[in-house]
């Protein structure tokens, strides 16, 4: 069990992810903002564990949809903000954008757009940790459906034969865009998988943030004491379907307000009452000192500069060579 | 004759159908395509897979694979029409399509052809970002044994794509972005039933005598407004939509600029090593002497395509450096 000030930085995480999400959301729908935005309403739960557990200096590889990754491993929300906005204060000055966020400050190295990608990309970033000893774990976060992708097995097999200090994070909320889980999964979990290739692999509930603290605690563990690669599978779900305003049509409108009503940042901020580790109004203050920092990082984005068109031109080479 | 509109998306669906519908060796298969995974991530084969069964299947994320499915389901002599939700994860199924699909013809003596086609959306100008929009046709341009074909209206687009279902070497038939789902997705007139359009062959769009303009798919739609603007100011502009890309209409092209004697290529893609390379080098090898002017070219920026609308506006290559670009040619 994780000791208070980390079941209480956890909540934290949680309800800033929620709040960025949901002010993400409303911005679109008012027309303030306009482009596309994979929700991670459902899936804070994973995220804060696993930002609780990297170390600062750790390496995380994350996908599009990893607004909650990189609050957890602490990017700065105003940076965030900023590159979400396409301006130059953004972390990529506006060039990456949502589905590209690196920042090496926090650790987030890699956001890739491509499914799959990231996976194999985290070896490599292991590698030079476990040449250089210095310590660190490589986690790369990505979906139950880019577990279909070659680079997936490639990447466990490789981890295991150079024994490298990847956790491989999975998170599995039941679709990948418009096609269920069970329609392209021939094993009944991907935790199993990792037995194929020789290393440890387990299914955790993800909305259950005692299991996946442990479950990411022992394999950071693991990696970190030189026994090699993780699998952990987190299941998931997702509120709002692939993209905001996707109709999810595809979906069980059954199944998804069963999973709402499971919502588990309200059911893990119960549990924090009822056991004594934070009293309602400590956590409303958390609520609000979270909305606090989100309006100072819109309101940052909001009056950041957009990109010099000179950008254009930069960081295409290390030096600039004519377009 | 009475004609009804038809979007670019209703217009691929219509080629889709046709091919289902009238050769038994078609068949799809791609990511989300079926309908109960939400018959594809755009709609286009919404409604086959009831109508066709298992000739119209949802593949897992796994571009290798399903790239590698159409060339074995090729060589075995049926027609695979795949999809390829966007052109930049042709990346990951490059090895099949290149290595193996545009070379066992080929390497097997003639042996086995491989009649597949992929279907694969792009094009900048929705903050997609440098992962989903590049225009990647000279990559494929490049490599001998495949055709790469793309569409500037709803008619050309059911046209070439059944011509490319029904030919025999692979084909790219490209689906810009824009014009299929974005706000430039103006619908265009329906073209007959059973209207093909034959590959290799450019349509001439304007005709005219002063400069030649080539281009293809979303550019064509601005260089036409910018052809019409000139032609008021009195400069006649042939252009020209090579529609299929590569292998291109040289004979068109040739003609055209032998008349004209001065030449302009456009494309969305970045301009260094781009198309609008190989056609010019072909009109300077062919008509150099004859040339009153250096042939231009107009593409995108040698940059990864950016994020931000500001940047990604100045990326793409618009309307103005069209413009700019027929008077620098025929000043
Ligand atoms: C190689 C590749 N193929 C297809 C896509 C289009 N695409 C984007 S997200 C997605 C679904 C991925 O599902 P999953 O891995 O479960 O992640 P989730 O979106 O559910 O977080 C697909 C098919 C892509 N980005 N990259
Ligand atoms: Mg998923």
């Amino acid at each position: 069990m994780p000791d208070r000030p980390t079941l209480r930085r956890m909540y934290e995480l949680m309800t800033t992810i929620k709040q960025c999400d949901e002010r993400f959301r409303s911005m679109i729908a008012a027309g303030e903002i306009g482009f596309l935005h994979f929700p991670v309403r459902g899936q804070e739960v994973v995220a804060a564990a696993l930002g609780v557990t990297l170390r600062h200096d750790d390496y995380l590889v994350t996908n599009y949809r990893g607004m909650h990754d990189s609050i957890a491993k602490g990017v700065s929300l105003g940076e965030l903000w900023a590159e979400y906005l396409g301006k130059a204060t953004g972390t990529c000055k506006g060039k990456g954008g949502p589905m590209h966020i690196t920042d090496r400050k926090s650790g987030v190295m890699v956001t890739t757009g491509v499914v799959g990608s990231g996976t194999v990309i985290a070896n490599g970033l292991a590698y030079a940790s476990q040449l250089r000893q210095d310590g660190r774990v490589t986690a790369v976060t990505f979906g139950d459906g880019a577990t279909s992708i070659g680079a997936f097995h490639e990447a466990l097999n490789l981890a295991k034969t150079w024994n490298l200090p990847v956790v491989f994070l999975c998170q599995n909320n039941l679709y990948a865009e418009k096609t269920a889980y069970s329609k392209f999964q021939t094993t009944p979990t991907i935790g199993e998988r990792a037995s194929a290739y020789g290393l440890p692999g387990v299914t955790v509930d993800g909305n259950d943030a005692l299991a996946i603290h442990d479950a990411l605690q022992t394999a950071v563990e693991h990696a970190r004491s030189g026994r090699g690669p993780y699998l952990v599978e987190a299941m998931t779900y997702r509120f709002f379907g692939h993209y905001f305003g996707d109709p999810m049509t595809y979906q069980s409108a059954t199944e998804r307000e069963a999973a709402i009503a499971a919502d588990p940042v309200p059911r893990y901020r119960q549990w924090l009452i009822q056991l004594g580790h934070a009293t309602e109004g400590e956590l409303v203050a958390m609520d609000d000192a979270a909305k606090l920092l989100i309006d100072d990082a819109v309101e940052f984005a909001l009056n950041s500069p957009d990109p010099d068109l000179a950008e254009l031109d930069l960081d295409v080479y290390a030096a600039e060579v004519a377009a | 004759m009475t004609t009804r509109p038809m979007t670019f998306v209703q217009a691929s669906a219509a080629a889709l159908e046709e091919a289902l519908a009238i050769d038994p060796t078609v068949v799809m298969f791609g990511e989300d395509m079926a309908d109960d995974t939400g018959g594809g991530v755009f709609g286009v084969s919404a409604g086959l897979s009831t109508k066709y069964g298992d000739r119209v299947r949802s593949t897992p994320i796994s571009e290798q694979a399903i790239m590698g499915a159409a060339v074995g389901a090729a060589v075995a002599g049926l027609r695979p029409v795949v999809e390829i939700m966007l052109m930049n994860f042709m990346g990951i199924a490059m090895d099949q399509f290149v290595n193996h699909a545009s070379k066992l013809r080929f390497m097997s003596g003639g042996q086995t052809p491989v009649p597949l086609t992929v279907r694969t959306a792009t094009g900048a100008g929705f903050q997609q970002a440098a992962q989903h929009s590049d225009m990647l046709e000279a990559w494929f341009g490049h490599v001998a044994g495949c055709k790469v074909v793309t569409a500037s209206n709803p008619a050309d687009a059911k046209g070439l794509l059944l011509s490319c279902i029904f030919d025999d070497d692979p084909c790219i038939f490209i689906e810009n972005t824009l014009l299929y789902f974005g706000p430039g997705a103006v619908p265009g007139e329906a073209p007959p039933p059973g209207h093909r359009v034959p590959l290799g062959k450019a349509n001439v769009v304007r005709e005219g005598s002063d400069v030649t303009v080539v281009s293809y798919g979303r550019q064509v739609i601005d260089a036409i407004t910018v052809v019409d603007r000139l032609a008021e100011e009195g400069l006649s502009v042939e252009l020209i939509d090579l529609r299929t890309i590569m292998p291109f209409d040289e004979r068109t092209v040739l003609e055209s600029v032998a008349k004209t004697k001065r030449a302009v290529v456009v494309h969305e893609a970045v301009k260094r090593c781009g198309v609008g390379a190989e056609v010019s080098s072909r009109i300077h090898e062919e008509l150099f002497g004859e040339l009153a002017k250096p042939v231009l070219r107009v593409g995108a920026r040698t940059s990864p395509v950016p994020y931000s609308a500001v940047l990604e506006q100045a990326y793409l290559p618009q309307a103005p450096q069209i413009e700019a670009a027929i008077r620098a040619v025929t000043a």
